[in-house]
C-alpha cells in the first residue's frame, strides 16, 4: 500500500517503512541504542533526500529512547544530575549542529560531510568494539576473570578542575569533560541524524567511569532530550521534518524495540557487543564504499528555491 | 478612385489574414485540478480538442501536427558535478538553473524535428533541446548551447525523475480534426499552477495556438501537514516531538512486564 509523504514529496510503501521501523527498533532494543545510524542510511536508500531523512529520524529516536528511558526510570537506573549536566551542553551542541547542517546544505557539501563523518565514526567505534569484545572473549576462554573496574584507576580526565560529585553513579569528576561530551553528542546527533547512544555509552564509561548500572539509562535521557529538541529545531529552521514518515517509523520502532530488548536480555554481554561492533563497522564500510567508488551519475540536483 | 483602390486593398488584406489562419483550436481538459492525497501515485490527464474552421465556409487542410507544452511552476535548481578529490567523490562544480519549470512535458503526434524546421522549432521552443533553460552566468542569466554538459545532465536527471519528458506519441488524432492528448502526471509531480500551450502546425508552420491551465494541489492530510510545516515550523516541530513522546510512552505502557 502506497502512502504519499507530504514533506519528502514522494510516495512510499507503508509496509516497507513500517518494516524498517520494526527491524531498526528490534536492533535498538537489543543493544540499547537509538538506531539512527541504521535508519538514516536506510531512508536515503529508498529515495528520501538525506536532509529530510536526518530531520525526520530525530523524532523516531526521541520516541524509542523515551520508551527506554521510562523502563530505566522504573529500575531507578538514571543518574538525573549527571543527565542534566550533559543536557545543558547537549542542547547547545544540537543548536550548533542544526546551524552547521543548514550552512553545509547551502554549500552543497552536506552529503559529503554526512558520508565522511559516518565512515570515520562508524569504522572507528566499530573496530574498537570488536577489538574489546574479542579480547574479553579470549580472556573468558583462557579462564581469566573479566577485567573489573579498578576503583583507584584515574586517567588525565580526573585531573581537571571544577569537580562535581554524582551520587547515583558514585563518581567524582570535573564538569569540563561532562560538558564536552554532552556538546559533542548533541552536535553530532543533529548533523548526522543519530542519537549518538553508541558513542555516548563508551565515552561515559571510559572517560567518566560511569558504572554500567546507570550508563544506559542516563545516556537515553540525553538522547531523548537532544533528539526531541533537534526535531523542533529542524522543523523550525529547515522545515524538513516529515511527520507522516516519522509516525510510521515511530510505531514500527516502538514495537520492534520491545522484542529486541527481550532477545538482548537472553544474550551474553560480550557477544552482544561483538555483534553491535560488527554491525557498526559494516555500516561504516558501506559508506566508505559509496565515497570511494565512482558514482553512477556524477551530476545531481538540489532545489535552491521555489518561485 | 484612390479611395476605392484603398478599400480593395484593405479588404484583400483582411481576407488574406483570415485565410492565413483559417483554423482555430477548441480544447477541453479532463480535470483542471489534480489533488495530491495520501494515496496519490500519479495520474493521467486527458486533453481533448478539435480543429475548427474560424469561418463557416473556410476549408480545412488535410494534414495537421500538434505540439502541446505543459509547464509546471517555476523553480531555481542547482546542478552539481562530482569529481574525485583525494580519492573520494566530492561536489566540485555547480550551475544554477534559474526559474525553470519544475515539470516540462512536450507532447506531440510525431517527433518535433519532423513537424517544423530547426529555426521554427528553436523560435517556438519545441522539444526539450529547444526549451529555454536559463543558467546563472555571473550576474546574468542565459541559456547555453544545447550540448552544454550541465544542461544535458540537468535534462537527463529531470527525465529520470519523470518530471521532464518529450513524447512524440502522446498526441493521437482520432479523426483528421479531433485529437486527444495524454498528459502524464507522475507521483512526484510538484504542486502549483501549470500552463498548457497548444500549438497547431500545418506544412511546417504554426497556424493556430491556444492555451489552458491546470492546478496541482495537496489535499486533505497532505495539505494540512505541508502547510503546517511551512507556515508554523516551530509549532509543527513541537507537535512532532510530542507525538514521538506520546507513542514512546504508550509503547512502554502497553509492553510493560513488571
Amino acid at each position: 500500500m502506497q502512502i504519499y509523504l507530504p514533506i519528502a514529496d514522494l510516495p512510499v510503501n507503508i509496509f516497507l517503512v513500517l518494516g524498517m521501523g520494526l527491524a531498526v527498533g528490534f536492533i535498538s532494543g537489543m543493544f540499547g541504542i537509538g538506531g539512527g545510524f541504521l535508519m538514516t542510511p536506510l531512508l536515503i536508500f529508498i529515495g528520501i533526500s538525506p536532509a529530510v531523512a536526518v530531520a525526520s529520524v530525530t523524532s523516531h529516536i526521541a520516541a524509542s529512547s523515551f520508551t527506554g528511558a521510562i523502563t530505566y526510570w522504573r529500575k531507578r537506573a538514571i543518574d538525573v544530575p549527571l543527565a542534566m549536566m550533559l543536557l545543558s551542553s547537549g542542547i547547545l551542541g544540537t543548536a550548533t549542529g542544526v546551524w552547521l547542517f543548514t550552512l553545509l546544505r547551502e554549500l552543497d557539501q552536506l552529503d559529503l560531510v554526512i558520508g565522511l563523518s559516518y565512515v570515520t565514526l562508524l569504522t572507528t567505534v566499530g573496530a574498537l568494539m570488536i577489538n574489546e569484545s574479542v579480547q574479553a572473549e579470549l580472556r573468558a576462554r583462557k579462564g581469566q576473570p573479566a577485567m573489573l573496574r579498578r576503583p583507584g584507576s584515574h586517567n588525565w580526565v580526573h585531573g581537571l578542575p571544577f569537580k562535581l560529585r554524582f551520587k547515583r553513579s558514585k563518581i567524582y569528576v570535573s564538569a569540563i569533560p561532562v560538558w564536552a561530551i554532552g556538546f559533542s553528542i548533541g552536535f553530532i546527533g543533529a548533523i548526522l541524524g543519530i542519537g549518538g547512544g553508541f558513542l555516548l555509552v563508551p565515552m561515559l564509561i571510559y572517560f567518566l567511569r560511569v558504572p554500567t548500572a546507570t550508563v544506559i539509562g542516563t545516556s537515553m535521557v540525553l538522547t531523548l532530550v537532544t533528539m526531541a529538541s533537534a526535531t523542533v529545531m529542524h522543523a523550525a529552521t529547515n522545515h524538513l521534518v516529515d511527520a507522516v514518515l516519522a509516525l510510521i517509523l515511530i510505531v514500527g520502532g516502538v514495537i520492534g524495540a520491545q522484542f529486541g530488548a527481550r532477545t538482548g536480555q537472553k544474550m551474553r554481554g560480550e557477544r552482544l557487543r561483538l555483534l553491535l561492533g560488527l554491525l557498526v563497522f559494516a555500516v561504516g564500510l558501506r559508506f566508505a564504499y559509496e565515497l570511494v567508488v565512482r558514482p553512477d551519475d556524477l551530476f545531481s540536483l538540489r532545489l535552491v528555491r521555489p518561485e | 478612385m484612390a479611395r476605392r483602390a484603398l478599400m480593395v486593398a484593405i479588404l484583400l488584406a483582411a481576407f488574406g489574414a483570415a485565410s492565413a489562419s483559417a483554423e482555430q483550436l477548441v480544447v477541453s481538459l479532463s480535470n483542471h485540478r489534480v489533488a495530491v492525497t495520501s494515496s496519490f501515485v500519479g495520474e493521467n490527464l486527458v486533453l481533448f480538442g478539435t480543429i475548427e474552421p474560424d469561418r463557416p465556409q473556410a476549408a480545412l487542410r488535410r494534414a495537421y501536427d500538434l505540439v502541446v507544452t505543459v509547464t509546471g511552476p517555476r523553480q531555481t535548481l542547482r546542478t552539481r558535478r562530482k569529481d574525485r578529490v583525494l580519492g573520494i567523490w566530492v561536489n566540485v562544480d555547480s550551475r544554477e538553473f534559474v526559474r525553470v519549470p519544475s515539470y516540462l512535458g512536450i507532447l506531440s503526434n510525431r517527433p518535433v524535428a519532423q513537424i517544423a524546421n530547426a529555426d521554427t522549432a528553436r523560435r517556438l521552443q519545441l522539444g526539450l533541446d529547444n526549451f529555454l533553460l536559463p543558467q546563472r552566468i555571473g550576474p546574468d542569466t542565459a541559456d547555453t548551447v544545447r550540448d552544454d554538459p550541465f544542461r544535458v545532465a540537468f535534462v537527463n536527471l529531470e527525465t529520470q525523475y519523470g518530471l521532464y519528458r518529450e513524447s512524440p506519441t502522446a498526441v493521437t488524432f482520432l479523426t483528421p480534426t479531433v485529437f486527444r492528448v495524454a498528459i502524464p502526471m507522475p507521483a512526484n509531480v510538484p504542486t502549483g499552477s501549470y500552463g498548457i500551450d497548444v500549438q497547431l502546425f500545418a506544412g511546417g508552420a504554426m497556424v493556430a495556438r491556444t492555451s489552458s491551465a491546470l492546478e496541482v494541489i495537496k489535499a486533505g492530510v497532505e495539505q494540512f501537514v505541508a502547510d503546517a510545516a511551512r507556515d508554523h515550523g516551530l509549532l509543527y516541530g513541537l507537535l512532532a516531538s510530542l507525538m514521538a513522546l506520546v507513542i514512546g510512552w504508550f509503547g512502554s505502557v502497553v509492553f510493560r512486564r513488571d
